[in-house]
């Protein structure tokens, strides 16, 4: 009963948060009510006993995916009124395109039926009680499917490295910063064991520096004094 | 009265009995950490620090908390009035909600749940958005700058973290906070990973956004950073977030490597002393360090701190998981 009524709550936060991602006229409060929505996900897997993916979805998709969303939005120098000025014009292009998209969903959806043995195929069923979440994920991932796993993992890296490559460029008269051959030199910093409440003046250490003996004046007052 | 308790709303009963329990020592805590915190830095720079108010200056912190509330709200004017207030409400609230999963003795969670750990560091990374949204807010350029650091120095350091905790884990084979602290019965997990302990230890300074990694607010070149327009009890929010977060750091530093709530060595004196009492004890002594490494070290500069995070932690915790992984499979220590 209890369960019910909280996923029926999520879910209607859910889809309304989904709703304003795609309404809301300031990119930032979509950007808002997009991590909203995340975390109402989040509530339904933990409904549906899944907690582990429940957490994992707050920690990467808002704790690290939605905040550079967040950073990259709030950084965009937007001007509404540009951003409206051909909505008239448009507007019937874009309803035709998505009532064909929406004919075309409601086509295949209806059709749509399991096959008899769809539950069979199922590779996931649920681990029972004794095994915790972690633990029968890990065993998919890691065990059953570890190959898969890593060849997902290597595309990836295939793909952050390109674009590394893509956007890096080598400018020329760049000063780098070398803190190793910085913590190696030695000679420039000297360390002085100073008694604690003493202050530096026990060990006749003048800051600043206490100034040079006048030099012996030679020529003095030779062009000086314009009342001759 | 065993008949109630078991009714949903005696649940509910006991449930909001047990996180007073909890909130309310941690809210003093809060209060007297920031008392400390003055005391401890006058001791280290020769000061006697605040000492009127009430004998040693005890009673600093409510002086402080009523000056905070009778001051006046201000809202700038082109400030985005609802996630303006809304920020530093997130922020404390956040610190809170974590302890709902902090294991103070054997058995005295909130929520032993399964997956405790993961649910720190989900809690724990969404601290950022309390800075970032005060920061973009405020409308004003110094509390912009200051979030922009913050948000993605919180993100660098997260990274090198989870490495740990990662690292962690594989020790206890359990995501459980209880387990975490009965897997260190035999020897606390400081001494066999130590290289992990001190980057936990620099990460959640980082995390915390305090010296030397208090870029986000450098008064410097930022005036106050991100909560620069901040004024009165909103103000005060965010003061006192900041302290529960380094409190709760602790804590999770003190389950993940200190032992929770077990005793150094588990010999007659010092098991008369409670868990809880050593618990207590070993937070106080992280925040210790907390204040004392304030006191010591000079503010990083922004690159340099990118860099330790990404080209230094990042790839030693990379490494030391592999080690730790590889010499836990070849003398079969894996936890089952």
């Amino acid at each position: 009963m209890i369960a019910a009524l909280a996923f029926y709550l999520f879910a209607a936060i859910l889809i309304a948060s989904a709703v304003m991602v795609v309404t809301a006229r300031n990119p930032v409060h979509s950007v808002l009510f997009l991590i909203l929505a995340f975390f109402n996900a989040a509530a339904l897997f933990l409904i549906a006993g899944a907690e582990f993916l429940a957490m994992i979805l707050v920690i990467v998709y808002v704790g690290a995916v939605a905040v550079l969303f967040l950073f990259v939005v709030m950084m965009l120098d937007i001007d509404f009124a540009r951003l409206r000025e051909g909505f008239q014009r448009y507007a019937p292009i874009g309803a035709i395109i998505g009532g064909i998209l929406f004919l075309e969903l409601l086509l295949v959806l209806s059709g749509w039926s399991f096959a008899d043995q769809a539950d069979d195929l199922r590779l996931s069923p649920n681990p029972g009680a004794s095994v915790t979440n972690a633990a029968a994920l890990g065993r998919i991932l890691y065990t059953d499917y570890v190959y898969l796993f890593q060849l997902a993992g290597l595309i990836l890296l295939v793909a952050m490295i390109g674009a590394i490559v893509l956007t890096h460029r080598e400018r020329a008269g760049t000063k780098r910063q070398d803190i190793a051959v910085q913590v190696a030199r030695s000679g420039s910093v000297v360390l002085e064991e100073v008694p604690v409440g003493a202050g530096i003046k026990a060990l006749g250490i003048r800051r600043p520096p206490e100034p040079e003996a006048e030099p012996p004046k030679v020529t003095h007052d030779a062009h000086h004094g314009g009342h001759h | 009265m065993d008949g109630f308790l078991s009714t949903p709303i005696g649940i509910l009963a006991i449930t909001i009995a047990q996180t007073l329990a909890l909130l309310v020592p941690v809210l003093i805590a809060v209060a007297y950490l920031t008392l400390a915190e003055r005391k401890v830095l006058a001791a280290m720079q020769l000061r006697k620090g605040p000492n009127v108010v009430g004998p040693f200056g005890l009673l600093q912190p409510f002086a402080d908390a009523l000056k905070m509330l009778m001051k006046e709200t201000i809202v700038p004017s082109g400030a985005n009035r609802f996630l303006f207030i809304l920020a530093p409400m997130l922020l404390f609230m956040l610190a809170m909600l974590a302890w709902a999963v902090i294991p103070v003795n054997d058995g005295w969670a909130i929520a032993d749940i399964n997956v405790g750990v993961l649910y720190l560091f989900a809690i724990s990374s969404l601290g950022v958005y309390g800075i970032i949204i005060a920061g973009w807010a405020s409308n004003s350029k110094y509390a912009f700058l200051g979030a922009l650091r913050s948000a993605a120095q919180m993100v660098s350091y997260e990274v090198s973290m989870g490495f740990v905790i990662v690292t962690v884990l594989l020790c206890v084979g359990s995501l459980n906070l209880s387990e975490v602290v009965r897997a260190q019965q035999n020897v606390w997990f400081f001494i066999p990973l130590f290289p992990m302990f001190v980057i936990f230890f620099i990460s959640i300074l980082a995390e915390t956004n305090r010296a030397p990694f208090d870029l986000p607010e450098g008064e410097s070149e930022l005036v106050a950073g991100f909560f620069v327009e901040y004024s009165s009890m909103t103000f005060a929010l965010f003061f006192l977030g900041e302290y529960a977060n380094m409190i709760l750091m602790s804590a999770l530093t003190t389950i993940l490597f200190l032992g929770g709530w077990l005793p150094p060595v588990a010999v007659e004196p010092f098991t008369w002393i409670p868990g809880p009492i050593w618990f207590a004890l070993k937070i106080c002594l992280c925040l210790f360090v907390f204040i004392w490494v304030r006191a010591t070290f000079p503010r990083y500069r922004y690159d340099q701190l990118m860099r330790l995070g990404w080209k230094v932690f990042l790839p030693f915790s990379l490494v030391w998981l592999v080690i730790t992984a590889a010499v836990l499979k070849l003398t079969g220590w894996l936890p089952a």
